[in-house]
């Protein structure tokens, strides 16, 4: 086996951010390759250098022993190394056979020949083992046909090197199955491929070998055999020796109502299995990796997404949230995009933080002066660093942002509030702050749902911790300990 | 012939039954409507707006649009008539220089929407401004053509029978029409103009070159808006700085009845020859029908078109 793409001492800097510090990275002919990392640790940026989007600052790459440069990736293509976005790269209005030939078809004197379009494509996906009819416009395809005729097109240009970036996130299992054959397929014939995805078990089932990538550097790079699970995650979310002391015991009064349970709960994509009861002062916490479902987990609990399997009872009594119905039973929720899903930047602080009061109130309804009080003394009690509410949300640091947006909900009090990774971002006297402010009105009845991806957040913070991987909840934490935590997740189900 | 039905086809073959319906309708109700004659008037009286709605068409498959064909034509149709008539030039030069000012405002109008991004309503209603203005700097009074080869052009062509010839004009018509459904769907610049419509923001990365076909797509266009400035100077043996005053709304009708989606993605020049001969039909029947006046086709053009957006609107919700 030779080697067919050697990356060596790729340096990619942004203002103010090194993406990468000197990676190496090598794809053997006949291997697939995963590549993983949490967010920002700098995958995209070197998939980005490969495929000629950005120019690497410094480094080589070497395809078959060549030095190469690629400038875009048209030019990427030309050398062979092609790529699968999970952004399909597809146009939905052309058929199946044109999307993987458009740009190359071969000519006749009265123009493309329709009849050889036909005929190649059918072969590019007789290459995949498929077997459809290429005259249906692919927009009308499932999503896995659509990936397939991507992976058709990219192999039609005589590819070695075959990019694919988290194929599988809308895929079924047995899509999953079907791709898995392909790739088999491929290998056989001498491609090298690599593969990105947030899937561990995918990972195990595909790959020939790993490398981890964190803050932009390589930190591990192993065959699946020498490097299981729980080594792998490590290595992902940087914690060799995580602590294994257990949470603070805290006096829980769980003794209250069931207010918000989930059975079985799911929808297609997003989350399933979610099996939980959350009873006032009680914080479950989410832990899982990235894309492992958990701000799935809040938008079905606030009635964002509609979920399609299982059950969510709300009071003992099965509901069908809406956002508004989810408000008006008192849950509330603080988004992890809380520049784009949570604040109006171009409203007040004041504006912000009373917002939901007035959605409560009715939109026709004046709030009271009163109210404007409430906000003055939410900016005193959370400590808002502001000299006054009238200024606008937007000058505002990060850390003050999500403390209005804490006030904008607890005004409204709610019974479940709902937080996704509420300290990212901001600084440690805030994070520090919001912690306490979460602690304190756990003491006095109310029940959060927090999603942070600092595990030990997770753990300080919660009274019970479910875990999800790959999209499902396996379980709530036997232990509430980082280690005992991390164990499940890599595990997986028992 | 399950293949007919398909939901990328249902736009066209409703303009095709609605055309028919409308041309059975009116030739049932005017004795004389049925003639070889008023059928060959069709593609000769709506040569200029049926050259333009071509060009239209491939835009608006992009999911662009091009505001400034009425001017462009109206600017052309001065060019022409002043360069014959007060630089006595030759006919066939003073319609290059007509064609020719259309090509390169339309090349312009391309690389400024393809090189920097700019929104195409934007662009070429700038271009609508400027051609208007150009036209009327170059001559404020209408000029006559008087040239031999001008007369022939506008009556002479193809005889069928006697008294039924299409002429000159109306041939170019149907060449442009061939030559655009050839481009359309048997070139890789036709393809990707389609590809363009269905997927604006990732066809660069599948390889196809959007730039330089964004460009070609609006210099064909500002192309077949001075081509049809010409056809109009023939036309009416005269040209005129206020010629094709709204013609580019006339042609959009053109090319959305023909069923092509303003969205972009779908569509086809066939279409937007049926979408001519709709307006076509419209019009002749107002004038066949004798006391309602011209505003009527405006009306019935007005209500046509939005029963088209609507039936647009049902095909793309039942899903592509």
């Amino acid at each position: 086996m030779s080697s067919l793409l050697r990356m060596s001492g790729i340096v990619k800097t942004f203002p103010g951010v090194q993406a990468l510090q000197g990676v190496d990275f090598e794809v053997v002919e006949g291997q697939v390759h995963a590549l993983m990392g949490e967010n920002g640790a700098g995958k995209s940026t070197l998939l980005k250098v490969l495929t000629g989007v950005y120019p690497a600052d410094s480094g080589e790459i070497l395809l078959r022993g060549d030095v190469i440069r690629p400038r875009s990736p048209q030019d990427a293509t030309r050398l062979g190394i092609s790529a699968v976005y999970q952004e399909l790269n597809l146009a939905p209005n052309l058929s199946i056979a044109e999307n993987i030939v458009i740009g190359r078809e071969p000519m006749g004197p009265m123009g493309i020949r329709w009849r050889e379009v036909k005929r190649r494509a059918t072969q590019a996906l007789a290459r995949l083992g498929l077997e459809l009819d290429v005259n249906r416009p692919i927009g009308s395809c499932s999503p896995a046909i659509q990936h397939l005729t991507a992976i058709a097109r990219a192999l039609d240009v005589d590819a070695r090197l075959l990019v694919l970036d988290e194929p599988t996130a809308s895929l079924d299992r047995d899509e999953v199955e079907n791709l898995f054959t392909v790739i088999h397929r491929l290998k056989a014939q001498g491609l090298g491929i690599i593969y990105v995805t947030h899937f561990l078990d995918e990972v195990y089932a595909i790959a020939d070998q790993i490398t981890v990538l964190r803050n932009g550097t390589k930190v591990g790079c192993d065959t699946p055999a020498a490097l299981p699970k729980r080594a792998l995650v490590s290595l992902m979310i940087g914690r060799e020796a995580p602590s294994e002391e257990a949470a603070p015991q805290r006096e829980v009064s769980a003794a209250g109502e069931i207010l918000v349970s989930a059975k079985e709960l799911g929808r297609r994509f997003a989350v399933g299995n979610l099996n939980f009861a959350i009873r006032p002062g009680e914080v479950l916490g989410l832990a899982g990796l990235l894309a492992s479902g958990r701000t799935e987990t809040l938008r079905l609990l606030f009635g964002i997404d509609r979920p399609d399997t299982g059950m969510l009872m709300l009071d003992g009594i099965p509901a069908r949230l809406t956002p508004r119905r989810a408000m008006r039973a008192g849950i509330g929720m603080s988004p992890e995009e809380r520049k784009t899903e949570g604040i109006f930047p171009s409203l007040s602080v004041r504006e912000n933080i009373l917002i939901v009061a007035q959605v409560q109130r009715g939109w026709l309804r004046r709030l009271p002066r009163s109210a404007w009080a409430e906000a003055d003394a939410m900016k005193d009690e959370l400590r808002i660093a502001t000299p006054d509410l009238d200024r606008s949300i937007a000058s505002l640091s990060g850390g003050n942002q999500q403390k209005a947006l804490l006030a904008r909900w607890l005004i409204a009090q709610p019974r479940l509030l709902l937080l996704d990774e509420p300290t990212r971002g901001i600084d440690v006297g805030a994070k520090f702050e919001i912690t306490g402010l979460v602690e304190r009105l756990r003491s006095e009845g109310m029940a959060f749902v927090l999603v942070s991806s600092e595990l030990s957040e997770v753990v300080q913070s919660s009274t019970k911790v479910a875990i999800l991987r790959d999209r499902r909840m396996i379980g709530e934490a036997d232990d509430l300990s980082e280690k005992a935590i991390l164990d499940q997740i890599a595990e997986g189900d028992r | 012939m399950k293949a007919l039905w398909t939901k990328e086809r249902l736009p066209i073959i409703a303009t095709v039954v609605v055309c028919l319906l409308l041309y059975i309708a009116a030739g049932l109700a005017f004795p004389g409507f049925f003639s070889l004659r008023v059928g060959v008037n069709f593609l000769d009286d709506n040569a200029f707006l049926g050259v333009i709605a071509v060009g239209l068409t491939f835009v608006i498959i992009t999911g662009g649009i091009d505001l400034s064909v009425g001017s462009v034509a109206g600017a052309s149709s001065i060019l022409t008539a002043v360069l014959i008539h007060r630089s006595g030039m030759h006919p066939v030069l003073a319609m290059f220089g007509g064609i020719g000012f259309g090509l390169v405002l339309g090349l312009l109008q391309g690389l400024l929407i393809a090189r920097f991004k700019l929104a195409p309503f934007l662009v070429t209603l700038g271009g609508l401004f400027f051609a208007r203005g150009v036209a009327l700097a170059i001559s404020r009074e209408s000029v006559q053509i008087e040239h031999p080869l001008v007369s022939t052009l506008a009556s002479e062509g193809l005889k069928f029978s006697k008294g039924v010839t299409l002429t000159w004009n109306g041939i170019v018509f149907v060449l442009f029409v061939v030559l655009g459904v050839f481009l359309a769907r048997q070139t890789r610049f036709g393809r990707t103009v389609y590809a363009i419509g269905g997927n604006p923001t990732s066809v660069g990365t599948m390889g196809l070159p959007v730039t330089a076909t964004l460009v070609k797509v609006y210099a064909f266009s500002g192309f077949c808006a001075g081509l049809g400035g010409v056809i109009f100077a023939t036309y009416t043996a005269s040209g005129n700085a206020l010629s094709g005053t709204g013609l580019e709304l006339d042609a959009i009708a053109a090319v959305v009845i023909g069923g092509t989606l303003l969205s972009g993605g779908y569509g086809s020049v066939i279409g937007t020859l049926f979408g001519v001969i709709t307006l076509g039909i419209i019009t002749t029947a107002i004038t066949f029908q004798g006391t309602l006046s011209s505003w009527w086709s405006k009306i019935v053009i007005g209500g046509l078109l939005l029963l088209f957006v609507l039936i647009q609107k049902g095909i793309e919700k039942t899903g592509r």
